[in-house]
């Protein structure tokens, strides 16, 4: 499983990519593995705005429905069109072709709530030990 | 929770558990679609030991069942196995289950898990002079399916297997264990199902595991199950059926053998079927990106007209579909119709069952 340390976490298991004011949003390795076959993506429109905590989008697996959940808020600036035809891509390059939104971030201290690979990667552990 | 005795067998293999009615079995060991896909192609061994094994016995097994059952025991000879319903006197399904009859005074019902200890005290209750023995917990189940599981179980069998045709069952030996074995299964796939002693199951899974390999066969959990038998458009019950649906409504008349003089339900079904259904499970096939879930409602136009009761992204068609009840006079092949989804309604179209069907079934 891979905890790449240029990202930030939250505990829905969504990464944040920070690069200036624009957060790029996916799941997590960990997400698609325990969602499984990832088969339909459903993503916001551009302009739409996300609050943190709420849910943005959402990932079917073939068996369930989930929400996704914006680790941070701010104005959606792109969406993953590559997603609804290749949902498998969340499946297969969750922090690369797996991307899910791009976001002009509007509250930047929102991000000292999120955690860091090393802290994620020991949050992903107690979650395995719960299983 | 219950476990089956496979369930260290399981964990070692990379299975991932998930809470199935009381029960914690595996969802999947590799993905869905590999196993989905290996059992269309070559072959998938499931764990079924969950399901409920219920025996009546004795000179008057045969009369119960009929009584207990919709479809007609009296066709059976000793060896073959039929698909019946329990249902209440309204019509409703108790349960969907497999009927054996192994000889004239032993009749073995297969039930589902959930269903267990409700179906016991049902059949109980309605077995008249019949004994009744639950043989669930000492019984374990497998399910070898697709279209190299013959092949694969003939090397491990002393029982013919080309002399059963499907819906034969017949016991015997497999890998040295005492096996009922039945050629039956849920998966739309050519296969069967292996009835043992609990204390067997370990080295029967591991015997087949190992006697699969060569041929690609691979492990396969509840998941893919769901997926084959939604394709086959093979109902579930919780699903497609319950008690306040009636096998009439849930497109199983053919099961229903009115010619019984006496069977449990038999009036009421007869009403229903005088006074016509007034709602049909259909096949829907989604013509916009969407996925129907049970529970979403189905809709004409803005209207609801009805419930999906199963869907998913078929792994063999590669397009949504969903199970779900409608109005009568939407159920036609051809009806154009949606499915909320979310706050969205996505366009669908009732078609015709099975979603699936394997090329040799056909001819």
């Amino acid at each position: 499983m891979e905890f790449p340390d240029d990202l930030k976490y939250s505990k829905e298991h969504e990464w944040v990519l920070v690069e200036g004011s624009v957060a790029t949003i996916g799941i997590t390795d960990y997400a698609q593995e325990q969602l499984g076959d990832i088969v339909f993506v459903e993503l916001p429109a551009i302009g739409d705005k996300v609050s943190k905590d709420d849910a943005f989008g959402v990932v079917e697996s073939v068996k369930s429905v989930n929400d996704i959940y914006a680790p941070i808020s701010g104005k959606v600036l792109e969406a993953n069109d590559d997603l609804p035809e290749n949902p498998e891509m969340v499946n297969d390059d969750p922090y690369g072709d797996g991307w899910m939104i791009k976001i002009e971030v509007s509250d930047a201290e929102e991000l000292d709530d999120l955690m860091t690979a090393d802290e994620y990667k020991e949050y992903v552990a107690e979650e395995e030990e719960k299983e | 929770m219950k476990r089956t005795p496979l369930y260290s067998a399981q964990r070692a293999a990379g299975a991932r558990f998930v809470d199935f009615g009381g029960w914690e079995l595996p969802v999947q060991y590799t993905g869905i679609q590999d196993e989905h896909a290996a059992v269309r192609t070559r072959a998938g061994l499931f764990d079924v030991s969950h399901m409920g094994e219920i025996e009546l016995r004795g000179p008057h097994a045969v009369a119960a069942a009929q009584e207990l059952t919709v479809n007609d025991v009296g066709r059976l000879a000793d060896g073959q196995a039929q698909y019946s319903l329990l249902c209440l006197p309204t019509g409703g399904v108790v349960d969907d289950i497999m009927v054996h009859r192994l000889a004239a005074d032993r009749i073995l019902l297969c039930v589902n898990a959930a269903n267990v200890d409700k179906d016991l005290a049902w059949i109980r209750e309605h077995a008249g002079a019949a004994e009744v023995v639950d043989r669930s917990d000492a019984t374990a189940q497998l399910a070898l399916q697709g279209p190299l599981a013959t092949e694969i179980l003939r090397g491990l069998t002393d029982i013919p297997l080309a002399d059963l045709p499907p819906f034969a069952c017949r016991e015997g030996r497999v890998a040295g264990c005492l096996v009922l074995v039945a050629h039956t299964g849920y998966t739309g796939e050519d296969g069967w199902e292996l009835y043992c002693a609990a204390a067997d199951a370990v080295k029967l899974w591991e015997t087949l595991r190992q006697a699969g390999e060569p041929h690609g066969m691979s492990l396969a959990g509840l998941g893919a199950r769901d997926t084959l038998r939604l394709e086959r458009a093979l109902p579930l019950y919780g699903h497609e059926l319950s008690e306040a649906t009636t096998p009439l409504e849930a497109g199983l008349a053919w099961v229903v053998r009115f010619a019984k003089p006496s069977f449990v339900g038999r009036a009421a079904l007869q009403r229903q079927r005088a006074a016509g259904v007034t709602r049909r499970l259909v096949g829907l096939a989604m013509c916009e990106p969407g996925i129907p879930r049970q529970g979403y409602a189905i809709v004409d136009g803005d209207r609801p007209v009805g419930t999906v009761t199963s869907g998913t992204k078929s792994p063999t068609l590669g397009k949504a579909i969903g199970l779900g009840y409608v109005a009568s006079g939407l159920h036609e092949v051809g009806t154009h119709l949606g499915v909320k989804v979310r706050e969205r309604i996505v366009r669908c179209e009732v078609v015709a069952l099975p979603f699936y069907r394997r090329a040799e079934a056909r001819r």
